[in-house]
């Protein structure tokens, strides 16, 4: 078969072999093409010269700029740092009752505060810091806790039931499903209910108020406002941490829920911790 | 035809599945023993069936060896049709679970568990038939003789399906060993090396008993993807098995290294498998379909031998700024860029292929295909390289970017000239005058091409998106999104992927109704394209 053959449409000679009736031209590779692979080795070589490259017996070339991923890493996050040094030193020195006074540094925390907020805070408190069922909002006034600089700082340093921190804020409301019988525990929570003016349909709030008389005012208050010592919320507005309505109060009487928030000192440090604190502050119902 | 032996041998390998799910150490194990000891059952009940006990006439096995084998490609064809679709489905479904978070069905169904179910559908299940089922039709015309090792290359067929179905329903069951585009467990892979020597022996074995004097590119091409890809598959899948009859089994590697091997396996399974085989594929049915000569051996040597040296060491390109040594890292990244130019190679060879046949994308829809998985694989070639510079690859690194520059060069490249492939190959194995429908070719052209810009293009605004959300600072230094706002932020472009997606899909659909028309005899009346006056055409 390898008898010479010249493809009769471009004129130019093929191999002379044939497959199947397949033939293959005895084109020139195309120059640009040659060009440009050589120009990709000599810029590849020309790579290795000046970055990592090359494996030698116990370590490798170092290349003419000696730099590397960790070394750019660290040089980018210095400058960084330094830029903020003259902020964070003083968020490190002052306690959060104090910055949240200095106008400019309080400026700068909340902006920390922010950025910290999103990477840690959102999963649970939503981007908005709206919150959700079981989870806060952070936006209003109604604070479990309290709402100043200092009590703040105080909830995030140490978290909400975290057995980890000896500090931690620890609050447990008994299940009354064990102790109350189920018509006291619907009266109680169509009293609940009426308070905050929502529609009451099965119990009975005259006789709901005789049971939250004995059993709730010691901790949520004769007039349902709550205790922030105690973390227990405030029954006689709005807002509601774990659903409104009659069915969601007569659930969470008989077998309460308790939320569970981190002690985040250890996690992200105190200077971040103030940061968060700050900024949270600011979202609206700081006091 | 008897197949005693055969069917025996099926039957004693559903008992010892039988023993396997009886003595099982875990549930899972147990679990999918009985799945394979199903398959194997009826697989031997179907072999049973056909035994023949009548005395093999030699004139009819004489005339069958002077024969070309063609009786397995045609299942490979309605194979690599089927896994197709779906492929194409379950990666619709997950793209849609991505946009719509309550569409994950616990446990059996959620993203983690479908979506290696949808890469290696494509990639091993549509893609692997379509390369073993062309590698076994072009090596027998190219070497002018029947396939090597009689009914050897029926165990490579079922044998891969075998391969398919166990991996497939493991990942269901939530067995993986969760190494990319490997994630089958210890047995699985010891099943797949045995089927690959198969095919390795089949292949090699027609060669080596070739009627021509030379071996075509084609050939090189599949050769050095099945010898590559046993390779890797050996290399990257070294573990210990807890037990002999448990899923659990531990890599022979750990740390770093273990993420190099993995990558070094990734990548070269896109460089090996979808790249080297589906250029064998280009290099016999591009010619063929234009009826022109290749461009330029001289151009098909180079290429070759540049592209295969040069890709095994580009693999550490997918662990840039990682604990990988920096030197690797350089490594990796310069070996992309030099593998740029020959990687173009194949594009230039087949795009200049049809100098003197241009004039048929206007009227053949199967050349237009083709050409279009040229023109894709040639953006994806190039794209790639440019990636993989560390610059740039620190902004498009883990976004959505890379989903898109896999899917053009999977939607583009290796499903176009795949489909390509099975449209020349269905009426010529089923001896029937031409498909069913040319027009419905041109359906699957406009749906597969749209479907591929829809999904790439979306992918490339919504990766670099990403990126730039992922690295904004304020002039105070802080980070101005989440990684959550930035998940948020993907919605729009997620629901707009799975639309891409699914006019894809719909192609596969149109193109397996048509292959399946032209397989029963049917032909579609119908105006031939590019015909003077245009006629105008119900909506399909």
């Amino acid at each position: 078969m390898a008898d010479k053959h010249v493809d009769e449409l471009s004129g130019v000679e093929t191999t002379g072999h044939v497959w199947d009736g397949i033939r293959e031209l005895n084109n020139p590779l195309p120059r640009w093409w040659v060009w440009t692979f050589y120009a990709c080795i000599i810029w590849a070589f020309g790579y290795t010269i000046f970055y990592p490259a090359w494996p030698l017996l116990t370590e490798n070339t170092k290349g003419i700029w000696n730099v590397t991923n960790r070394s750019v890493l660290k040089d980018e996050l210095a400058v960084a740092s330094g830029a903020q040094k003259v902020f964070v030193d003083k968020i490190a020195a002052m306690p959060v009752a104090e910055i949240v006074k200095d106008k400019s540094l309080s400026e700068f925390a909340t902006a920390a505060g922010a950025a910290a907020f999103k990477v840690n805070c959102t999963p649970c408190h939503g981007s908005g810091a709206q919150g959700g069922v079981g989870y806060p909002n952070l936006n209003d006034n109604d604070w479990l806790w309290g709402g100043s600089a200092e009590q703040i700082y105080t909830t995030i340093a140490h978290g909400i039931r975290d057995t980890g921190d000896p500090d931690t804020r620890v609050s447990e409301m008994p299940a009354f499903g064990e102790m109350l019988k189920p018509e006291e525990i619907q009266n109680v929570a169509a009293y609940v209910a009426d308070l905050s003016k929502q529609p009451v349909t099965s119990g009975d709030p005259a006789a709901g108020k005789e049971v939250f008389a004995t059993n709730c005012v010691a901790c949520h208050g004769d007039q349902a406002q709550g205790n922030r010592d105690l973390g227990a919320p405030n029954l006689s507005d709005a807002i509601w941490l774990k659903g409104s309505g009659e069915a969601a109060i007569i659930a969470q009487v008989t077998k309460p829920k308790h939320g569970v928030m981190p002690a985040w000192t250890v996690r992200l440090g105190d200077t971040t911790v103030k940061e968060l604190a700050v900024f949270v502050h600011s979202l609206g119902g700081g006091e | 035809m008897t197949k005693i032996s055969q069917t025996v041998g099926v039957g004693l390998f559903a008992f010892i599945a039988l023993l396997g799910a009886a003595f099982a150490q875990d549930s899972l194990f147990k679990a999918h023993m009985w799945v394979l000891f199903a398959v194997l059952l009826i697989f031997s009940v179907a072999m049973i069936r056909r035994v023949s006990f009548a005395p093999v006439s030699t004139v009819s096995s004489e005339q069958r060896k002077s024969e070309y084998f063609d009786e397995v490609v045609r299942y490979g064809l309605i194979a690599t049709v089927f896994w197709g679709v779906v492929g194409f489905l379950v990666g619709v479904v997950i793209a849609l679970q991505l946009a719509f978070p309550h569409l994950n069905i616990e446990p059996w169904f959620n993203f983690g568990r479908m979506r290696p179910l949808h890469t290696s559908a494509v990639i091993f299940a549509f893609g692997g038939n379509a390369l073993i089922m062309t590698s076994f039709y072009v090596v027998q015309r190219t070497s002018r003789v029947r396939l090597f090792g009689g009914d050897l290359a029926w165990f490579v067929f079922w044998g891969y399906q075998l391969f398919i179905v166990m991996a497939a329903t493991g990942y269901l069951l939530g067995i993986t060993q969760g190494r990319e585009y490997a994630e089958p467990e210890w047995y699985v892979d010891l099943w797949l090396t045995v089927v690959w020597v198969a095919y390795l022996l089949t292949f090699l074995g027609t060669i080596m008993t070739r009627k021509e004097t030379h071996i075509y590119v084609a050939n090189w091409f599949y050769l050095s993807f099945i010898v590559t890809i046993a390779m890797l598959h050996l290399v990257n899948n070294a573990a210990v098995p807890v037990s002999f009859l448990g899923v659990k089994s531990y890599s022979a590697f750990s740390g770093v290294q273990d993420a190099l091997t993995q990558w070094w396996y990734g990548h070269n399974a896109v460089g090996f498998f979808l790249t080297a085989g589906f250029l064998g594929m280009m290099y016999y049915f591009v010619p063929k379909q234009a009826n022109r000569p290749v461009y330029s051996y001289r151009l098909s040597i180079i290429h070759f031998w540049a592209l295969i040296f040069l890709y095994i060491w580009a693999g550490p390109h997918h662990l840039h700024y990682t604990a990988l040594p920096d030197w690797a890292q350089t490594l990796g990244m310069v070996f992309s860029i030099m593998l740029w130019m020959p990687s173009w190679g194949g594009m230039i060879n087949g795009l200049m292929t049809l100098s003197g046949a241009w004039d048929k994308i206007r009227t053949d829809p199967i050349i237009r295909m083709m050409v279009m998985a040229i023109a894709f694989y040639g953006m994806s070639t190039f794209e790639g390289p440019m990636m993989s510079i560390k610059t740039v690859n620190s902004l498009s690194h883990y976004t959505d970017w890379t989903i898109g520059h896999v899917h053009s060069g999977a939607l583009g490249w290796v499903g176009m000239i795949t489909f390509g492939a099975v449209y020349y190959l269905a009426p010529k194995l089923w001896g029937r005058e031409r498909l069913y429908s040319l027009r419905l070719v041109n359906w699957h052209f406009w749906l597969a091409t749209l479907g591929i810009v829809v999904y790439a293009a979306v992918m490339w605004v919504a990766g670099i998106q990403q990126g730039l959300m992922w690295r904004e600072y304020d002039d105070q230094g802080f980070l101005v999104y989440s990684f959550a706002e930035s998940v948020r932020a993907m919605f729009p472009y997620y629901v707009l992927r799975a639309v891409g997606g699914g006019m894809y899909l719909l192609g596969g659909l149109i193109m397996a109704w048509n292959v399946t028309m032209t397989i029963l005899g049917h032909q579609r009346d119908e105006a031939p394209i590019g015909s003077a006056v245009p006629q105008l055409q119900p909506a399909e």
